[in-house]
């Protein structure tokens, strides 16, 4: 169980620190106290994905909020959110979301998405990937 | 009719611990601590000064009325961070982040503007994890442009 808590310290990280673009696996893996080979099979076992793999949904799960909530160009969102390349970032959207970054804001603009509460948003709605993968179907409840 | 919530139960891993958490940093006050009977169960609310009507029981899993299996699912639910307990409220957001932080407490999240106020994110010492929030004055703000 010790071990439990020494990987969600980790993700905790993640879950903080997510705008840092020079958060890696080892500064991650630090806070579990693991060396990077057994952090990425403990986290994976935990979690059911890499941790490099949650940290790239939680960036694209984050800049999901800002497209709905902030009045940010989605370059500015996508430095926001640690990504250094537009390319990079609007491919990684695309295959998360189905959407490119402004598609999915044109799609969810004036749903109501940012009344969920943020917590809820950023822990419950957070960087899993639900399966099996129906990425483009994900947030089409969510303004209720 | 219902009259309201009295009571809620927060899972933790250590009651002492717990208690501690729950008074030294977060401030809030022991209302009960009793134990029922030689190694009974232990029954440990606290709550805020200013609701004196609503209690958290932190109560920790097993005993009688859980099965080893349950309970040793529910520990790992709450160590590993998937359990929320609640949303706690402030009327000083940033002052009591700040205080917060200084004493130890783990955000995830550091107070930002939403419709309903503003809001920060933590967790207990056990892996619970609580919204912390400053209610908007005057209600839900829905003339921002919150959307674009």
């Amino acid at each position: 169980m010790d071990k439990m808590r020494q990987v969600r310290l980790a993700k905790d990280a993640m879950d903080r620190d997510w705008a840092d673009p020079e958060l890696d696996l080892d500064t991650v893996a630090a806070h579990a106290g693991y060396s990077r080979y057994h952090f990425i099979r403990a986290f994976k076992e935990a979690y059911g994905e890499t941790p490099g793999q949650y940290l790239t949904h939680r960036r694209i799960e984050r800049a999901e909020d800002l497209l709905r909530t902030a009045n940010l160009s989605v370059t500015e969102i996508c430095h926001l959110v640690g990504f250094s390349s537009v390319g990079t970032f609007s491919a990684r959207f695309k295959t998360w979301t189905g959407l490119t970054p402004s598609e999915y804001r044109t799609k969810h603009v004036g749903r109501g998405a940012a009344l969920i509460p943020g917590c809820y948003a950023m822990l419950w709605a957070g960087g899993f990937r639900p399966a099996p993968a129906t990425g483009q179907q994900r947030n089409s409840g969510e303004a209720g | 009719m219902i009259k309201g919530l009295a009571i809620s139960t927060v899972w933790v891993l250590d009651q002492d611990r717990a208690k501690e958490f729950y008074t030294e940093k977060l401030g809030l006050e022991v209302r009960t601590d009793m134990t029922m009977g030689e190694g009974g169960m232990r029954w440990l609310t606290v709550g805020s000064p200013h609701q004196p009507d609503v209690e958290l029981t932190l109560m920790v899993p097993g005993g009688p009325a859980m099965d080893p299996e349950s309970a040793e699912m529910l520990r790992k639910l709450v160590t590993k961070g998937a359990l929320g307990a609640g949303v706690l409220t402030t009327d000083d957001i940033h002052g009591d982040y700040k205080k917060l932080k200084d004493r130890g407490v783990e955000f995830l999240q550091e107070p930002q503007e939403r419709p309903y106020g503003t809001e920060a994110l933590f967790r207990d010492d056990s892996g619970n994890w609580f919204s912390f929030t400053q209610p908007r004055e005057g209600g839900l703000d829905l003339d921002q442009d919150w959307t674009c």
